[in-house]
């Protein structure tokens, strides 16, 4: 397309969306509503993935020995834990060494176990490691059921509970989204029917003199792309700043040291240039609808 | 003496009264009709056959009038023409153009051959005349260099330089259609249609474009009319169509409007 042309078909597109007034209004409301959304969504879903993947990974089965095991005992579930299918290490870790991770892994509350140092309750420990985090359980079952074997500790709960609410969020925030999506799009598509019904007569002589289909159509994509585009300046910001400032109150703060959000750059840029392209993506599929059913050419 | 041998001696006059260039590729002319049909029926959707079997020959530079009474076909025959409709079966070529055959991209591409004049003008309201005119060649993206001039040649033909910066508004119904005929024939077309292009006009005023037209026709131009006029008709006498009942019924060369009315 020559750049005079182009140039053309933005200050045509231009000049519907003022003219449109309200129309114009409510449609980039609905597009701003739903990217809005969009974004928070989508920033809370890829966090808690992040979150979840970072949990499984770190996912160990401590596999807590029997008080009353000997030392030949102990060995012996050693290798008999090797053997098992799917594990990748077998670390043993004294009760000693148990309790000095719990009390530095407690901070300033550790202290209050200090006292237990003397006459240390806690088990000696294999801490096994499956080579695939998804054979955890199975793991686990297994080494239940050896002897020698107190009973087995794992973060099961923590991932399936993360999981199954990141599953819930997932469907509900879908179903929302794609609603406000199809209102947005609808919105789109009504605004740019009332710019061909408008235009209907220029239409007419566009088409009489010979003007391409291409060229006819060209200013109404537009006038979806402005919509769509513009819809997403609010969402942008919001997301920018926001974004900023969560991320520098949590990994700034101490009392959410055990959490951690992807990180402003480039998580929220990307998150941006997604919300734009859904803006977009949004504001041509309106226009495209409407001008093949109303655009006769 | 061949057909060809007439086209040659016509051109030949035709360049020697005219300066218009483009007026010399008529000299390249092939062995063709401007406009040709055979056996053209035409039966809208909700099954009103306008057209019933249409044979007619328009030669290249011919001025041609059709008559009728209303209801006849006239202006179904005239948008075949410019492929505002096709028909429902038959053969229509129109500047060597296969209007049975044509792709729908090339639509455009063929209808910037023809101009097309209505009685009701077409004018957009809210553009100067300039404007109006210069719309028909920026939507088929024409150089501004070549619209300035172009527009201000045909403004100077149809006599309205110094209304250039006017509204439609602001033109009387004459004046109008001289905007709407000056768009027709802009981008230099070959055939210019024109559909009872003064029902809306006073006698005296229809007189004008009547000559307007016939100085377009003087260039070489094909011209189309279908007209419910009788005066115009018998005044300027030229090839006469008349459509009845979808059906030609009488084709004469310098003929009579024929009709009372
Ligand atoms: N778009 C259309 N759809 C259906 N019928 C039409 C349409 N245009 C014209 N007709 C019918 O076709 C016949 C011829 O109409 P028309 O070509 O407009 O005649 P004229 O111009 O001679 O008055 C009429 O009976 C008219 O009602
Ligand atoms: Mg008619």
């Amino acid at each position: 397309m020559k750049f005079r042309t182009l140039t053309r078909h933005l200050k045509v597109g231009s000049k519907n969306i003022i003219r449109n007034g309200w129309m114009t209004v409510a449609s980039i409301g609905a597009v701003t509503t739903t990217l809005i959304l969009v974004a928070a969504f989508l920033a809370l879903m890829l966090n808690l993935n992040e979150m979840a993947v970072n949990i499984e990974d770190d996912v160990e089965i401590k596999t807590l020995i029997d008080l009353t095991a000997t030392e030949e005992d102990v060995l012996a579930l050693g290798e008999q834990l090797k053997q098992i299918d799917g594990v990748d290490t077998v670390v043993f870790s004294s009760n000693d060494e148990e309790l000095e991770s719990l009390i530095s892994g407690m901070g300033d509350q550790g202290n209050a176990w200090q006292m237990f140092e003397q006459d240390n309750p806690l088990n000696h420990v294999y801490v096994v490691r499956a080579t695939d985090p998804q054979n955890t359980e199975t793991i686990a079952n297994e080494i239940t059921a050896l002897n020698h074997v107190d009973r087995v500790v794992f973060g099961k709960d923590v991932v399936e509970q993360l999981f199954q609410f990141n599953n819930y969020a997932r469907t509900i925030g879908l179903v929302l989204i794609v609603a406000l999506v199809f209102t947005a799009i609808f919105l789109i598509s009504n605004t740019i029917k009332i710019t061909i019904m408008a235009r209907s007569t220029e239409i007419g002589i566009m088409k009489l003199v010979g003007a391409t289909n291409g060229f006819i159509r060209w200013p109404f994509f537009i006038e979806g792309l402005l919509l769509g585009v513009l819809g997403s300046v609010i969402p942008i910001i919001s997301i920018l700043v926001g974004y900023y400032y969560l991320d520098s109150s949590v990994s700034g703060s101490i009392s959410f040291s055990f959490v951690e959000i992807l990180p402003f750059n480039p998580f929220a840029w990307q998150l941006a240039l997604i919300v734009i392209a859904i803006g977009a993506i949004i504001g041509v599929w309106g226009s495209v609808m409407s001008v093949r059913k109303f655009l006769k050419v | 003496m061949t057909k060809n041998h007439i086209y040659f001696i016509k051109c030949v006059v035709i360049i020697h009264h005219l300066t218009e260039v483009r007026v010399s590729k008529t000299i390249y002319k092939g062995d063709y009709f401007m406009i040709e049909m055979e056996n053209v029926y035409k039966t809208y959707p909700n099954g009103v056959t306008a057209l019933n079997g249409v044979n007619v020959k328009i030669d290249q530079g011919e001025f041609v009038y059709i008559v009728g009474p209303s209801g006849a076909g006239k202006s179904t025959f005239v948008k075949l023409m410019y492929r505002e409709e096709k028909p429902s079966s038959g053969k229509i070529m129109i500047n060597n153009y296969d209007l049975m055959e044509i792709k729908e991209k090339e639509i455009p591409f063929f209808r910037r051959n023809v101009g097309v004049v209505f009685q009701d003008f077409k004018l957009l309201p809210k553009m100067t005349i300039y404007e109006n005119i210069a719309f028909a060649l920026e939507v088929i993206e024409e150089s501004p260099r070549n619209i300035r001039k172009r527009v201000m040649e045909v403004l100077e033909t149809v006599g309205l330089k110094n209304k250039a910066r006017f509204t439609p508004n602001e033109l009387s119904g004459g004046e109008q259609q001289r905007v709407s005929i000056a768009r027709a024939i802009i981008n230099h077309p070959k055939i210019v249609i024109a559909d009872e292009p003064t029902g809306n006009l006073d006698p005296e005023t229809s007189l004008e474009i009547m000559k307007t037209f016939e100085s377009i026709n003087a260039s070489g131009t094909t011209v189309l009319m279908a007209t419910h006029s009788k005066s115009i008709v018998n005044r300027f006498k030229k090839r006469v169509i008349a459509i009845e009942s979808g059906l030609i019924v009488r084709d004469e060369h310098r003929g009579e409007y024929g009709y009372e009315v």
